[in-house]
This record gives structure tokens, sequence and C-alpha cells, in this order.
């Protein structure tokens, strides 16, 4: 064998510019819909390679597959210029593939060590020896310094999720994936997440960063990938992105996400104040929403409500604004009736409802949006024709002496799966089987579609892609000006400024303000969130 | 197609392996099977023992789906039937005595599920407001039910007839009447009736709705406004009340007194079939069929090839595991309710609310 032959074949074996992982052709299908369709990607050692998509588009099922945890109905997987099958988390670990997922693993109660140590050693003994050890030198990798004594649930979610890139790069990642990971963390958050990446990136490993949020992909993106409806419909290299220039790649982008056809705004425009726009006043108008002196017990972990006094007229739209975790949940469920309240009132149509249970509220008209839509807001195992009637069962014309009019039932389903665009195979289809963005829309037309008079929204647009947050918006905006009072409750500051006509910011429980939103409200909201006064 | 192998697939395994087990032990197993088979189903007077005995096993799987569809693991099926039996044979014989039959009839059944439903409440009540593990109170409940069933047969309801503790009994002509030119009671029909309506109100109720709503989501059901803790005891209550029904059918059909220390064993190795059945009532007819016939069959082989009675519960029990094992291999992302992964969530459900 001359060295020449020897070369070639290290060469094709361990490619110098090969990828470190590939997928070809795969496909895999879910009843009523294929959810990669032929897809072909190749991941690069040294870069952070950006997998972009609406929600439904085919991302997570794409992850998942390269994480073990499904098959493929066919095509192939290549590590390292070789075929091999991923049939298990574990195999897909073997193979230096890691995963981050949205929603952390590691135990709340546990320490940081603690966590590292997890499933790790052989045989029954711990090694927080050779676990401190890894926390320090990948710590400094990712340019993170961890406590390991401090207790994993009290730490911000990004230096949570730090510790689990930290874990997945001691199994020995070599290609690191990481799903919607800037959906839970704070703007802040996110930039050191991107930074850490990148670091990461130059060190070798190759970054999979799966994200349906336009913006991160072109920061932080060397190499993007856009998948839509299963399918690629758009991959660029480092040249191509760095030739082609900011704007034009968003418009190429854009263009691959929604299609060729009428691309949709991506930024979402400011329209004009809209408390500058007014509600239509009428004088003979009553408050729709009166909650007077409101408190709510927090349970643990939670701050509770105290002493929330909020008026909300019809026609308009208050919003709620506040950082996660301020007593947003316990007003939602209190006002809505799923959690009883200590003190005060509860006032709908001038009615007190303090008293009445979900079903009691909802006939006086009320309507609760709520942001868990998988976990509560519909049954995974049910049919979506009986998830859009889900909080009418047993009430005519549907039910008749307890028996349920399927005919009925149906036809009211088909009506809405067409009125609000939900994409499912059909209204017979489980529930379970929808996208995020199509749960959504299965709640929304739910609670909108049966004559409401008081809505609030739970996060109406938490996780959903550009194109279902505009129809949402939209549908908010349009039935405030049918006459409908709106609660918006939502950590998105721009959702908040773009909709409402008044804001109320809540902290620790408490209402620290209510402002009008009119030009500049936006700083003193700002204040309030974090705790300040209002003047 | 599909179904088919998932219930004929862990049944026919266990048979094999149950063949295999017959030749170590020096048998032969065809003719070990010959003999269920021609006994508990091929022999005019063995089917119609098989019949019999489907009537308790019905009532008692018409209850596991009602609980196990609300998601709810009434474990203490035996405990319910055997108190339940208690109450029905010691008050049984008065009863008929003294009213016609057909009230006499009523008012034991109604005893039966009344006593079985009461013997709920304590582990209902402790699920629907603090969230214990029912499957840990219905077990424990399961050991007083019984041992309180014998204390009343061996105290104030023990016939003073005889050395052996058992119940005054009720006579032969006295029992439930039988289907004209058979030895079948009516309890019979009254089981087919019953498992049919709980496969209509399964299916098609907004009471059955509820019901696999507060199963499959608690806090889904929570969140549209069911009442949780009163659902929770309401479909608690109704599952005994079918294992009492079952108890008085069994009683006032086949036996007529009950003695001390009799215990059938009938609900454990129905969980297998509900969930082989899907929780789907009517699917589970032919299952509980197939598993009389078994019963009453292995009864007789099982005594011509010299080998104690519970043999046939290692077949039982071998059904189980290979469902286990087909459920894992066949089912992976299925939702649809098993019994596999339905422990397995309701042993992961911490004691936490909801």
């Amino acid at each position: 064998m001359t060295p020449d032959a020897t070369r070639t074949v290290t060469r094709s074996l361990t490619p110098a510019v090969g990828s470190a992982l590939e997928v070809r052709g795969i496909t895999k299908a879910f009843p009523g819909v294929v959810a990669n369709d032929a897809v072909s990607i190749a991941f690069h050692r040294g870069e952070v390679h950006c997998v972009l998509g609406e929600n439904g588009a085919g991302k997570s099922t794409l992850l998942h597959i390269l994480a073990g945890m499904q098959r493929p109905d066919s095509g192939s997987i290549l590590v390292g210029g070789e075929r091999v099958s991923l049939d298990s988390p574990h195999a897909a670990i073997a193979l230096g593939i890691g995963a981050v997922y949205q929603h952390p693993w590691s135990i709340p109660a546990l320490t940081v060590l603690e966590n590292m140590m997890l499933g790790e050693g052989k045989g029954l003994r711990l090694d927080p020896k050779s676990a401190a050890e890894a926390l320090a030198r990948f710590g400094s990798m990712l340019g993170v310094e961890f406590d390991p004594g401090a207790e994993i649930g009290r730490l911000a979610l990004g230096r949570r999720q730090q510790m689990e890139i930290a874990k997945a790069l001691w199994s020995g990642s070599t290609v690191l994936m990481l799903d919607e990971p800037t959906a839970m963390l704070t703007p802040q958050g996110a930039e050191e997440l991107a930074r850490v990446l990148v670091r990461l990136a130059r060190r070798g490993l190759a970054i999979v960063f799966v994200t349906h949020k336009l913006h991160e992909a072109l920061e932080v993106g060397d190499r993007i990938t856009v998948l839509r409806r299963g399918r690629v419909t758009g991959a660029w290299g480092p040249d191509e992105i760095a030739a082609a220039g900011r704007e034009t790649m968003r418009r190429r982008i854009v263009e691959a996400m929604f299609g060729g056809g009428v691309a949709p705004e991506v930024q979402i425009g400011r329209s004009a104040h809209p408390g500058l726009r007014g509600r239509r006043a009428d004088a003979h108008d009553r408050p729709a929403l009166e909650l007077d002196r409101l408190c709510v017990e927090p349970r643990r972990g939670e701050v509770g409500v105290r002493d929330v006094t909020l008026t909300v007229w019809p026609g308009e739209i208050v919003g709620v604004a506040g950082v996660d975790g301020n007593g947003q949940r316990e007003l939602a469920e209190a006002v809505a009736g799923q959690r009883s309240v200590s003190s005060g009132e509860i006032r709908v149509g001038g009615i007190c409802v303090t008293g009445d249970d979900v079903s009691g509220r909802m006939r006086r008209g009320l309507r609760y949006v709520t942001d868990d839509r998988i976990g509560e807001g519909t049954v995974p195992s049910l049919s979506v024709a009986l998830n859009l009637i889900l909080k009418r069962i047993g009430e005519k014309p549907y039910w008749r002496h307890g028996r349920a009019d399927e005919k009925l039932i149906e036809e009211n389903a088909r009506e809405l799966v067409e009125r609000f665009d939900i994409r499912t195979p059909g209204v017979g289809a489980r529930c379970g089987t929808l996208s995020g963005g199509n749960l959504q829309k299965v709640v929304l037309a739910r609670e909108l579609s049966s004559g409401p008079a008081v809505v609030v929204y739970s996060k109406p647009t938490h996780g959903l892609d550009a194109r279902t947050t505009m129809t949402v918006r939209d549908r908010i905006t349009a039935l405030a000006e049918e006459g409908a009072a709106s609660l918006l409750i939502s950590s998105d500051l721009d959702e908040i400024l773009d909709l409402s006509h008044r804001i109320a910011v809540i902290f620790g429980g408490r209402l620290t303000g209510i402002v009008d939103n009119v030009p500049g409200a936006e700083r003193e909201v700002g204040d309030l969130m974090v705790g300040g006064s209002a003047r | 197609m599909k179904g088919i192998v998932r219930v004929g697939g862990p049944i026919l395994l266990a048979l094999l392996a149950g063949g295999v087990l017959l030749v170590a032990l020096g048998r032969d197993p065809f003719s070990f099977y010959a003999d269920i088979l021609s006994r508990g189903l091929l022999d005019p007077s063995g089917v119609q023992d098989t019949l019999v005995r489907m009537a308790p096993l019905l009532l008692m799987a018409s209850g596991l789906i009602i609980a196990f569809r609300a998601n709810i693991w009434n474990i203490g099926g035996d405990g319910q039937f055997l108190l339940a039996a208690a109450a029905v044979a010691g008050l049984g014989p008065w009863l008929i005595g003294v009213l016609p039959n057909v009230l006499a009839f009523l008012i034991l059944g109604l005893i039966g599920a009344t006593v079985g439903a009461a013997w709920t409440l304590v582990p209902a009540y402790l699920k629907a407001n603090f969230g214990v593990n029912e499957i840990v109170t219905s077990l424990m409940f399961t050991f007083v039910g019984v041992n309180l069933g014998n204390l009343l047969i061996k105290g104030p309801f023990r016939s003073t007839k005889t050395l052996v503790p058992h119940t005054d009994v009720i006579p032969f002509r006295e029992l439930l009447p039988k289907i004209p030119g058979t030895r079948i009671h009516v309890g019979l029909l009254l089981a087919l009736l019953a498992i049919l309506i709980v496969h209509y109100t399964m299916t098609r109720t907004s009471f059955g709705l509820r019901l696999r709503i507060l199963g499959s989501s608690p806090r889904a059901a929570a969140h549209i406004g069911l009442h949780t803790a009163r659902l929770t005891m309401i479909s608690f209550a109704l599952s005994g009340a079918f294992m009492g029904l079952a108890a008085a059918v069994e009683i006032l059909g086949v036996w007529g007194y009950m003695r001390a220390d009799w215990n059938p064993g009938f609900g454990l190795p129905l969980f297998a079939l509900v969930f082989l059945a899907r929780l789907d009532a009517v699917g589970v007819i032919p299952l509980v069929g197939f598993y009389g016939v078994i019963s009453m069959g292995g009864h007789y082989a099982a005594r011509r090839a010299d080998l104690p009675d519970d043999f046939m519960l290692v077949i039982v029990g071998m059904i189980l595991l290979f469902m286990a094992l087909a459920e894992y291999f066949a089912s992976r992302g299925d939702e649809r309710p098993s019994l596999a992964g339905g422990l397995r969530a309701a042993l992961r459900r911490g004691s936490g609310r909801g």
C-alpha cells in the first residue's frame, strides 16, 4: 500500500471537513401527519447550526430521532461518516450525541453536584470527586462558575440549563443539540447562552440549535436550515450567510419558513398606541369585570395574590405585565374559578361570582384561555371535536338527557376548525397529535366561540410561531372591538404594549400600578415590573 | 388484526409456557388442554357451568372498567365482594323466608351493592380529598373486609345447625330462577345487561365522558370545572357497588350460603382481562368467556391430571406477564389504556393532590 493510498483511506473515514452527524432522507410519519419528509442535513464540528421552523414543522421530531427517542420510518443517520442506528437514548449518548431540552430534567431538591452525579458511575457508588472536577472543567469551558453545593431549584433557569449542558459534555458529547433553549430564559440568559454556544463551537463541538425565533438564528447561526411542514425548505452555509448579509438572509428565511406566497410580517409592527385610540366608551357602560381587594393564598413556591383591585370595561383590553412568577397564574386561576380566593370579591357584569365554580362563571360569560394548553387546556387522548366542546359537557343541545349528539358535536367542530383554521387530519383525530400552535387554536376556538363577555388570557402567544401569534393577536383585538372585556396576562411586554388600552403591573402578587398605554408607557411599566413605584 | 395479535399473542404464549410446565411436571399438555376445552366449552353441562361462572365475573369487570376509566385503581374488589357476600348470605335465608322471593332478591341485591359501595368510601374519600394513593388503601381495606366478613359468618350469621362455620342455607328451589331448560340462573342476564349499560355510559353519555377526562387528565378536569372529588367518590362507589352485586348474584344464584374463609379470588385475574380489552366493556365479554372456560374446565383438567386446583392461576399469571411484555414491545407511544402503562402512572403518582 502506498502512503498516498493510506491517506486517502484515512480521509474517507474521518473527513477533515466532513460532518460530525448527518441525516439522509429521514422520514417519520405519525397518524395523519408526516413530521419529517425525506430530511437530509449535515451538522459540522465547529459550527452552531440553527434548525429553524414554525411549530409543527418537524423540528422536535428530528431532534427526538437524533436523541434516540424515536425511530425514523426510513432514511439513515451517519456519525463521523459511518451509518449508525440510534435505537435508544443510550445509543445516542454513546455515540457522542447529547441533548438539552426546553424543560430542565434536573431535580430541583438536589444540589448542582448531586444532579451532575445522577445516573453516573459504575455500580452503586457515587463519585463526587470526579463529578466536581467535571463541573469545574466544563464550567470553565462554558465560561461559567458553578457552586456545586447550591440547590438547583433555587438557581435561575439559565444556570440550570448550563449545568445540563455541562453534564452532556461530561458524558462525552461531540454533538450538542438544544431544543428551543431560550424559551424559558430571560433576555440576558438567552444572550449568555448564545455566548456559551459560540464558545463551545469554537472548541470543536457541533452545536444543533433548534428554534422558531428568526433573530436567534441570524445572531448565532453559522449554518441555518429551515424546516417547513416536515421538509427542508432552505439551507445556507457560512459562506452564503456571510455573502448575503443580514437583511437578505432574513428575507430568504422568511420565504423558506412561510412559503413563497405572501410572507407575513415577521416583525410584528407596533400599531398606534391603543391607549390613545381608546375604546368606544358608552355613558351607560357598566364594568364588565371587577376585582375588589382580591387575595389568594400562595401554595408552595408561589407568591399568591394580595389585595388586587382592578376594573375592566366592556371593549377594553387591560394588560397585566410582570416578570413570570409574580402571581400571574394565581390571579388568572382565581378569576377563572379554578382556585379559591381567601378574601375579596370578583364581579362579572356587576354580579358577584366569588362563590361560583368554573361552570357558574362560564354561564356569566367568563372565559379563560390558559397558557398550559397541553397540561390542562386540552385532553390529548380525546378527539379534537370533544376538546372543542370540553367545557360544555352535558349541556344542550349537544347532550340531551345525558346522551351525546355526536352529529351535532362534529358539526360544531367542523365549523370551528374552518373558522379558526385549525390544521388537523380530521375532527375525530386525537388532540394529542396536534402541534402546539394548533392546540392553542383549539383552546381559543373553544373559549371565544360561545359569546364571551369577559376573557382572561394567560400568555396567549407563548411558544407560538410568528404567523399564529399574529392571528391570535388579531382575534384578541377583534373580540375586544365586538365589546368583550379582556384581561391580558403576559410576560411578553411587546404583546401587552401592542394590544392593551391600559396596563396593570403585577409584582410580588400586588398591582404596583395601572397606567394608560400612551407613548412612553413602556418605561414606566418597566420600572414597575421590577418593583419600582408609580409616579 | 393487530388487536387479535395483541390479545391472542399473550394468551397463546401463556398456554405454550403452561404446556412446557406440564411436560416438566410429567403430564401430557395436549390431553390437559383437551380436557379444559371439552369440559369448559364442548360438554353441554360444562358449558353451562362456564356461563354461570361468567355472571359474577362480568359484573366485577363492569366495576373495574368504571373505576379504571376514571384512573382509579380499585384493587380492593375482592374485599368488597366478600364483605357483600357475607351480608347477603347472612341476611338472605331470613329475608327469603319472610318476603316474596322477587322482593327479597331485589333487597338483597341492593344490600350487596350498598355494602360493596360502602367499603370504597374511606379509600375514595382519602383519595378525593388528600390524594392518598388508592392502590394502598383499597388493598388494605381488602384485608379488613375479608376478615370482617369471616367474623360475621363465625359470629352473628353463623348457622346453629352445623359444626363447620357457615351461614344458614337458602333452599335450592328458593335460589335465583333459572333460564328455562338450563341450570343457568338469571344473574347472567343481569350481568350482560350491566356490561352493556356500562359500555353505553362510557361511550355515549356526559357522565362517562367526565369520568374519562378525570381519568386521562385530572388537571384538565379541574380546568373545565368538573367536581373531581365528587366524581372520584361516585365512580369508586359505583365500582364497589358492582363488586357487591356480583357477590349477591353468586350467593343467590349458585351457593345459597357462605362458609367462613371462602374466597374465590375472582378480582385479580380480571385485571388482566379488563386491560386486554383496553377497558372496552363489550370487548371484555369474550375474554371473560375464555377465562370462564379455562377456570371451569381447568378445575376438571387439573383434577384429572392430579394437579392442584391453583395450577390454572399459574396460567393466568403467565397471561399477565406476557401481556405486559407484549404491551411494552408493541405499543410504545400508544396512548390507549394498558395495564403496564396505567399501573406505572398510578404508582408514579405521588401523594400530592391530582
